[in-house]
């Protein structure tokens, strides 16, 4: 047993008030091209194993490999949302090493020249705080097979019978995003390790170049971090945590390792430079294999490929068809709808950008949008347990329901019975209005009935108001609108009480 | 009259086939006979496809009968060196550890050759995996050269070479990625061409070093090899170092040259490519060349390329480095041979190295070996990153040299054909074979070998021309001139001289 796994936890609070952690973050995004990286296998989700290959994926003897070049394009789209410069020219590079899922014992990758580098990205916390995130780089690779090991208790190789391979994941084309050291985050550290990835899973979908779903691979994440006793000292030994694939586990991953990490410090022992892998039923990180000198890719300029030099019009026509980017576009709307940073950050925290934004576009007011999803319907959602877009009415059936209000024709309370309608699939707002007979009441006739009833029910209260304390009258008010079951339009009902009681 | 037509060129054999004065049936029939009659002693074959073979022949026999438009080589059998992947028919590369292996797509260049419809009479044997130049390394026997049956035809394209020279075919393919095509033309008698680099697609080459390696013609004349480079060369989409560019006219340079008038043009001889270490008949031969192209109008002039002193040590790092990454692949794990360790677990680990060490023969773990060690950490800059910049200097050193010649020019191997177990033993003096004709694939400038006679031994000797990258047509021009003033001088092709086979009684 290494030394590591003998010293005990310490706890995070502590571990952070006496250490300073350091984030480095690599992410692979797994590009939603038709076809793989260096050939025409067509790539798409949950295929029958090894169907999606050709000569060059399954690395057969005398196959080449050829760029894809909406890869090359989806990297360089990639690689301008997050502030990169563009190489002019660069090449791929092959990282040598043996194991079944690498077809031809080597991936081709991109080294020394990748295509995009010193760039950053601002990454906001959920209170509103904005973190920036230096990236070092950004380079296009191929993914390996998948391996499944069959037989043995766990699933994994070892105890295992034999293992199968499916390569239809293999040169499926990858971009990798690479930080500088993350330094300052502090106690923040698995918030802001969270906050990034879930960044860039939006800017990936926001651009079009995946699909970005994480419980499906699409998105990886490899959390490197490290410990120092002060933010003047120099950077710690790093581990790096592969593979920590929701976000939830990212930030679980980052705890367990400050503490991990802290606990062998306090013990006086070097922390090991290797990988580690996490465990998602208890939250933990386990030794990998040791990261030494000795691992040796041979790394050389991959001689079967020509440089990719991406012109700079090119760039430059991506450059401009680039779509906002997510905060970029919170702040532009935020300005817009006339939202407190509190407000929109409750917005955004709720998943509300999108459907507030359609709701307005529908022509509701953007309070009257917010007061809709931010309160009558993330109340339900809540009591449902399903997110605010799954709920079954969309913006513009609000945006419906809320001109009713506006025009009287319903009222506030009336509105909820509609929507009760809406959600139980009886039709847009309108449609529910007129079936169930929802039209608010504002005949004066049928209404001076109701009225007159009411007075007579209530003589004090007729009392009371006629000495000029208004205050009472909503008794009044109330049984009239009992009496019209709420379809009465209130204020119409409260000046002709006031009338009738000769106010 | 079937002997007769393995004596004819391909050129003349297309002509007949054209007038239909032969069908390819009978063409095709023609070769497997002989292939019948003299592989036995030669071995250039490893795989002979007759049934296929036959097939094909027989299409194309109803096709022209039918009056269809076909390819100018249609009906013309070919034989295929083994690194080249045919599909439906074994592609071995010389090695055990791809020992019975069929490859489920076909080369570029082999779909080519099919849609152009030559028969493809079978694979012939190589070092394995293109490495060496005796064909010694070859996990399935020897070839033999039809000249002298004790000696080497050359190597790696031992097969693709001998079976021309023993008119098993009347075109093969060879591949060069050190001189793999222009040496064993040059101790077999045979033309042999290197084109530039990415003029012919290398998609389904085994590839050895995916940075030298090159497909090209293999042929008993310049025109030939003319109408097969025509044929296989050109884009391929598929291979990302192919030169999107049409072919040069090579067949138009090659009828034009053959009228033998070489006015104007400058022959630049190579200093540093002859002299010492240059066999006495090899050197006279060549200098006697360099007469005739005098005679023919040409300007011969010296140039110097100092560069090219370091271009073998340049080439055995660059070569490995590439080959140990390219042969990873072989494995056991997806196709091939798979061996499983004598004891202990069978973990895909302990199966890849058992395969490995039981599927490669010893100059492929030895360049393994070599190239393993060049790329490690610590050694890159030393090794691989020098030698590519020696090869950057042989490329200023060619284009210096073109500044001042068409066309260069040099003897294409240093000696003869050598016994075999000669150099077995002695890796560098196998190397030295390969002296003159390693700069051109470190360059990615075209190649040629074309026989100019016979040495003090009665073996054949090769001149080489080379040409500046995508200017193969001058090669052509020079070779198709030289080739036919020497043709007239000795009364024929040097190839009539060439002692008879033995041949085996057909049982048919």
């Amino acid at each position: 047993m290494t030394a590591a796994t003998t010293t005990g936890l310490v706890s995070y609070e502590d571990a952070v008030r006496r250490y300073d952690p350091v984030l480095g973050i690599e992410v692979h995004v797994e590009l939603g091209t038709r076809t793989k990286m260096f050939c025409a296998a067509e790539v798409e989700f949950g295929g029958e194993p090894n169907t999606q290959v050709t000569p060059v994926s399954l690395g057969l003897p005398g196959a080449l490999p050829v760029v894809n070049g909406k890869a090359v394009e989806y990297a360089i789209r990639i690689g301008l949302a997050l502030n990169c410069t563009i190489a002019e020219s660069c090449r791929f590079a092959r990282k040598n090493y043996f194991y079944p899922d690498v077809p031809k014992n080597f991936q081709t990758s991109q080294y020394d020249e990748p295509i995009a580098y010193d760039g950053w990205i601002d990454v906001e916390l959920e209170d509103g705080a904005v973190f920036r995130v230096e990236i070092e780089r950004a380079h296009m690779e191929e993914d390996a097979g998948k391996n499944t090991h069959v037989g043995g208790a766990t699933g994994r190789i070892h105890g295992a019978e034999y293992s199968l391979v499916d390569y239809n994941r293999a040169g499926i084309p990858l971009v990798e995003i690479v930080t500088r050291p993350i330094e300052g985050a502090g106690e923040r550290a698995p918030e802001v390790a969270r906050a990034y990835v879930q960044t860039l899973r939006d800017i990936f979908r926001t651009l079009g170049v995946s699909e970005a779903r994480m419980e499906r691979g699409n998105v990886r994440a490899d959390v490197n971090l490290s410990l120092r006793t002060s933010p003047d000292a120099p950077l710690g030994t790093r581990t790096e945590t592969k593979n920590v694939n929701s976000f939830r586990s990212i930030e679980r991953a980052v705890r367990y390792e400050v503490s991990r990490q802290a606990g062998v410090l306090d013990a006086g022992l070097p922390v090991i430079q290797e990988t580690r892998h996490f465990h998602e039923d208890d939250g933990s990180t386990s030794s990998g294999r040791v990261k030494s000198d000795a691992e040796d890719y041979r790394y050389f300029p991959e001689p079967d490929l020509v440089p990719v030099a991406p012109s700079r019009e090119w760039v430059e026509e991506i450059r401009a068809s680039l779509p906002e980017l997510p905060v970029a576009r919170r702040r532009r709307l935020q300005t817009e709808w006339g939202y407190a940073d509190a407000e929109m950050r409750d917005v955004v925290n709720a998943g509300a950008v999108d459907l507030i934004e359609a709701t307005i576009a529908a022509g509701t007011s953007a309070a009257g949008a917010r007061k809709w999803w931010m309160g009558e319907l993330a109340r339900r959602a809540k009591q449902d347990e399903v997110a605010l877009e799954d709920l079954s009415v969309t913006p513009a059936q609000i945006a419906q329901l809320q001109s009713l209000v506006e025009s009287g024709r319903i009222n506030d309370k009336i509105a909820r019975q509609v929507l009760d309608g809406v959600l139980a699939g009886e039709g847009d707002p309108e449609a529910v209005v007129v079936a169930r007979g929802l039209e608010v009441v504002s005949d004066d006739g049928a209404l001076l009935a109701a009225i007159d009833d009411a007075l007579a029910a209530q003589p004090d209260i007729v009392e009371k108001v006629r000495g000029g304390n208004q205050g009472p009258v909503g008794a009044i008010i109330g049984a009239v609108m009992k009496a019209t079951k709420g379809q009465a339009d209130a204020k119409r009902v409260r000046e002709l009480v006031l009338d009738r009681i000769g106010r | 009259m079937t002997n007769d037509l393995t004596r004819l060129s391909a050129s003349d054999l297309a002509s007949a086939l054209a007038a239909e004065e032969v069908s390819s049936v009978e063409a095709t029939q023609a070769h497997l006979d002989r292939i019948t009659a003299v592989d036995g002693d030669v071995h250039a074959f490893l795989h002979v496809a007759s049934e296929e073979a036959l097939e094909t022949a027989a299409r194309v026999d109803a096709r022209r009968a039918a009056g269809e438009e076909v390819h100018p080589l249609a009906g013309v059998p070919i034989a295929v060196k083994d690194v080249v992947v045919t599909k439906g028919l074994p592609t071995t590369a010389g090695s055990k550890i791809l020992e019975n292996w069929v490859p489920p797509y076909d080369a570029t260049l082999v779909e080519r050759i099919k849609a152009a419809g030559l028969p493809i009479l079978g694979k012939t044997n190589m070092d394995e995996f293109a490495m060496g130049s005796s064909t010694e390394h070859s996990a399935f026997g020897n070839t033999k050269n039809p000249w002298d049956l004790e000696r080497i035809p050359g190597g790696s394209g031992g097969g693709s070479a001998a079976a021309v020279a023993a008119f098993e075919a009347p075109l093969a393919i060879g591949t060069d990625t050190g001189g793999s095509i222009r040496q064993p033309g040059a101790v077999t008698g045979t033309v042999g061409v290197k084109p530039t680099y990415g003029g012919v697609s290398r998609y389904g080459l085994i590839a050895m070093a995916s940075s030298l390696d090159q497909a090209g013609p293999v042929t008993r004349t310049v025109l030939d090899a003319a109408l097969l480079h025509e044929l296989i060369g050109g884009h391929d989409p598929h291979d990302s170092t192919s030169i999107d560019e049409p072919v040069p006219g090579v067949v138009e340079a090659a009828r034009q040259g053959a009228s033998g008038d070489l006015a104007g043009l400058r022959v630049g001889v190579v200093k540093e490519l002859s002299g010492e270490g240059y066999q006495a008949g090899v050197s006279a031969r060549f200098d006697e060349s360099l007469e005739q192209l005098r005679a023919l109008g040409a300007e011969v002039v010296e140039v110097s390329c100092p560069s090219f002193a370091y271009a073998l040590d340049a080439y055995y790092l660059i070569m490995p480095a590439e080959a140990s990454s390219n042969l990873a692949k072989f494995d056991g794990m997806r196709f091939g041979l798979r061996v499983e360790p004598a004891e202990g677990p069978v973990t895909a680990e302990r199966v890849m190295s058992a395969t490995r060490g039981a599927g490669f023969g010893d100059e492929v773990k030895r360049r393994v070996i070599l190239g393993t060690y060049a790329l490690s950490a610590g050694y890159y800059d030393a090794y691989y990153g020098s030698a590519q910049k020696v090869r950057t200097l042989i490329q200023r050193d060619f284009a210096a040299a073109f500044a001042k010649a068409d066309v260069l020019v040099s003897p294409t191997a240093p000696t003869t054909a050598f016994k075999f177990g000669e150099k077995l033993d002695d890796p560098l003096a196998m190397y030295l074979n390969d002296i003159a004709t390693i700069p051109a694939n470190l360059a990615g400038v075209p190649g040629m070998s074309v026989p100019n006679g016979l040495s003090d031994d009665g073996l054949p000797v090769g001149f080489q021309i080379l040409a500046p990258a995508k200017a193969d047509d001058r090669m052509y021009r020079v070779g198709a001139a030289l080739e036919a003033a020497l043709e007239s001088r000795w009364g024929g092709p040097l190839l009539s001289q060439a002692p008879d086979l033995k041949t085996t009684e057909l049982a048919r």
